[in-house]
C-alpha cells in the first residue's frame, strides 16, 4: 500500500471522526478532536520556529552580524517568565515591547488605510460618477456615500440617538445588517464549499466512488 | 519598578514606531524594529506551547476527567516537534524547509491537518444553519433587512437564483437576483463595510494613544 492510500484511511478515518458529532458528542470524536489540537499546535509551532526564530534570528541575526537581534532573544526568555508565579512579572517587559510596537505601527498605519483612504475613495467616487454620468453609477455611489456616512453617525455614542441624528444612526444600522447579511451569506457558502469538498473526498479519494 | 518600567518601554517604542511613519531616516530603524518584534512574538508561541503541555500534563496527573485525550493530544503535539524540528523524513535533509512536498512533517500535514481543519470548519455549516433559524425569524426591521440580504447573497451565486427572475425583462436586469447581489454587494454591503473600518480604525487610533501615553494600563495586571 502507497503512502497516499495509507493517507486517504487516516484522513478518512479522522474527517468522519469529526462528523459524528453532528449524532452526539461521542469518544471517536473527542480522539479525532485531541489530535487535531495537538497536531496542529505542533505544525505551527515547528513553522514558526523555522520561518521566525532560525531563519530572522539565526540566519540574519548571528549569520548576518546583527547582533541587536540578541535583544529579542533576551526580550522573548524573559517572557517565558510567565509560568512562574515569583517572576511573572518580568514578563510585562517583552509584553509592553510588543505591545508598543503593535500600537506604534497600528495607530498609522490604520490611520491613513482604514480611515483616511476609505473617506476619500467614497468622496472621490462620487465626485467622479457625476462625470460619468451613468445613473446607477450615480445611485450606486450615493448609496455607499449615504450609507457610510450614517453608519459613522450609528458608531457615535457621544450624543443621543434621538430626532434626525437618530432617524440617521437607524439607516445607518440597517446599512451595517445588510453588510453582516452578506457577510453571513459568504461565511454559510464557504462552509457548504467546505462541507461539499469533504464529502468529494471520502467518495472519490477514499472510497473511489467518483472518479 | 514593575509598572513604571514597562510603561517607559511601550511609550518609548510605540513613539519610535510613529515618529518612523514620518522621518524616512527611522525607515530603517523600524525594518529592524519589525525583525526584532518577530523574534520576540515567536517566544508568545512557545508560551503558548508551554502552557498548553502543562495544562495537559496537570490533567492527565490529576486524573481530571477526560485525561486520556490528552495524553492523544499531547502525543501529537510531541510528534509533531520531533519530526519537525529534525526534519525526519525529509528528502533534502536538515538543509531543507520543514515543509519540503514529501517530507514526513508535510505529509502529515496533508493527511492529518488540513482534513482536521476542514472538517471541523464544515461541521460550523450545520451549526450556522440551526443558529440562523433562531436568530432569523424576521422579529424585528434589522433581522429582516439581514435575512433579506443573505438569501438574495445565497440565492445570486448559485444557478436557482438566475432561473428564479429570468423572465425578469432586461430593462429591469437590476431586480435579477444575481445582479441585485452584486449591487447589494457594490453598494449597501461595501458603504456599511467602510462605516465599520472607519469606525475601527478611530478605535485603534484612540486605543494606540491612550497605550502610548500611558492613560490604558490594563496589560499591567491588577497585582504590583
Amino acid at each position: 500500500m502507497g503512502e497516499s492510500v495509507i493517507g486517504a484511511w487516516i484522513a478518512a478515518f479522522l474527517t468522519l471522526g469529526i462528523l459524528t458529532f453532528l449524532y452526539k458528542d461521542n469518544v471517536i470524536y473527542k480522539i479525532s478532536e485531541a489530535i487535531f489540537i495537538g497536531v496542529s499546535a505542533g505544525y505551527w509551532f515547528i513553522t514558526l520556529f523555522w520561518d521566525n526564530l532560525y531563519r530572522k534570528f539565526w540566519v540574519v541575526g548571528i549569520e548576518g552580524g546583527q547582533w541587536e537581534l540578541w535583544g529579542g532573544i533576551i526580550l522573548g526568555v524573559m517572557m517565558l517568565c510567565r509560568l512562574s508565579r515569583k517572576i511573572g512579572w518580568i514578563a510585562r517587559w517583552p509584553m509592553s515591547f510588543i505591545i508598543g510596537a503593535v500600537a506604534g505601527l497600528y495607530m498609522m498605519l490604520y490611520f491613513t488605510s482604514n480611515a483616511m483612504v476609505q473617506i476619500r475613495s467614497t468622496i472621490s467616487n462620487l465626485t467622479e460618477s457625476v462625470n460619468v454620468g451613468d445613473p446607477y453609477y450615480i445611485i450606486g455611489n450615493i448609496v455607499v456615500a449615504a450609507g457610510t456616512f450614517s453608519g459613522l453617525v450609528y458608531f457615535y455614542f457621544s450624543k443621543e440617538h434621538k430626532g434626525v441624528f437618530g432617524a440617521t444612526a437607524k439607516v445607518g444600522i440597517w446599512f451595517i445588517m445588510v453588510t453582516f447579511g452578506a457577510a453571513f451569506g459568504y461565511t454559510v457558502m464557504s462552509r457548504m464549499s467546505l462541507l461539499i469538498g469533504r464529502i468529494d473526498f471520502l467518495l472519490s479519494d477514499w472510497l473511489k466512488l467518483i472518479s | 519598578m514593575k509598572r513604571q518600567i514597562p510603561m517607559m518601554i511601550l511609550s518609548t517604542i510605540g513613539t519610535i514606531f510613529v515618529l518612523a511613519y514620518f522621518s524616512p531616516g527611522l525607515e530603517e530603524l523600524e525594518k529592524g524594529g519589525s525583525i526584532f518584534f518577530d523574534v520576540v512574538a515567536c517566544f508568545a508561541f512557545f508560551l503558548g506551547g508551554s502552557n498548553l503541555v502543562r495544562v495537559h500534563i496537570q490533567k492527565i496527573a490529576r486524573h481530571n476527567p477526560g485525561w486520556g485525550y490528552s495524553i492523544v493530544t499531547l502525543f501529537g503535539f510531541g510528534l509533531m516537534l520531533f519530526i519537525g524540528l529534525f526534519k525526519l523524513g525529509n528528502p533534502l535533509g536538515i538543509a531543507g524547509a520543514p515543509t519540503e512536498p514529501g517530507s514526513w512533517f508535510q505529509i502529515i500535514f496533508q493527511y492529518c491537518v488540513a482534513p482536521l481543519s476542514a472538517t471541523m470548519y464544515s461541521l460550523l455549516a450545520f451549526f450556522v444553519a440551526s443558529a440562523s433559524y433562531r436568530a432569523f425569524r424576521a422579529k424585528n426591521t434589522e433581522a429582516t433587512i439581514l435575512l433579506v440580504a443573505a438569501f438574495i447573497i445565497l440565492l445570486g451565486r448559485t444557478q436557482l437564483g438566475l432561473v428564479m427572475t429570468s423572465w425578469v425583462p432586461d430593462w429591469l436586469s437590476i431586480a435579477q437576483i444575481p445582479n441585485l447581489a452584486v449591487f447589494i454587494m457594490t453598494s449597501p454591503n461595501l458603504a456599511g463595510q467602510r462605516a465599520i473600518m472607519i469606525g475601527i480604525a478611530l478605535g485603534v487610533v484612540s486605543m494606540s494613544l491612550r497605550l502610548i501615553l500611558g492613560i490604558e494600563r490594563s496589560y499591567l495586571g491588577s497585582d504590583s
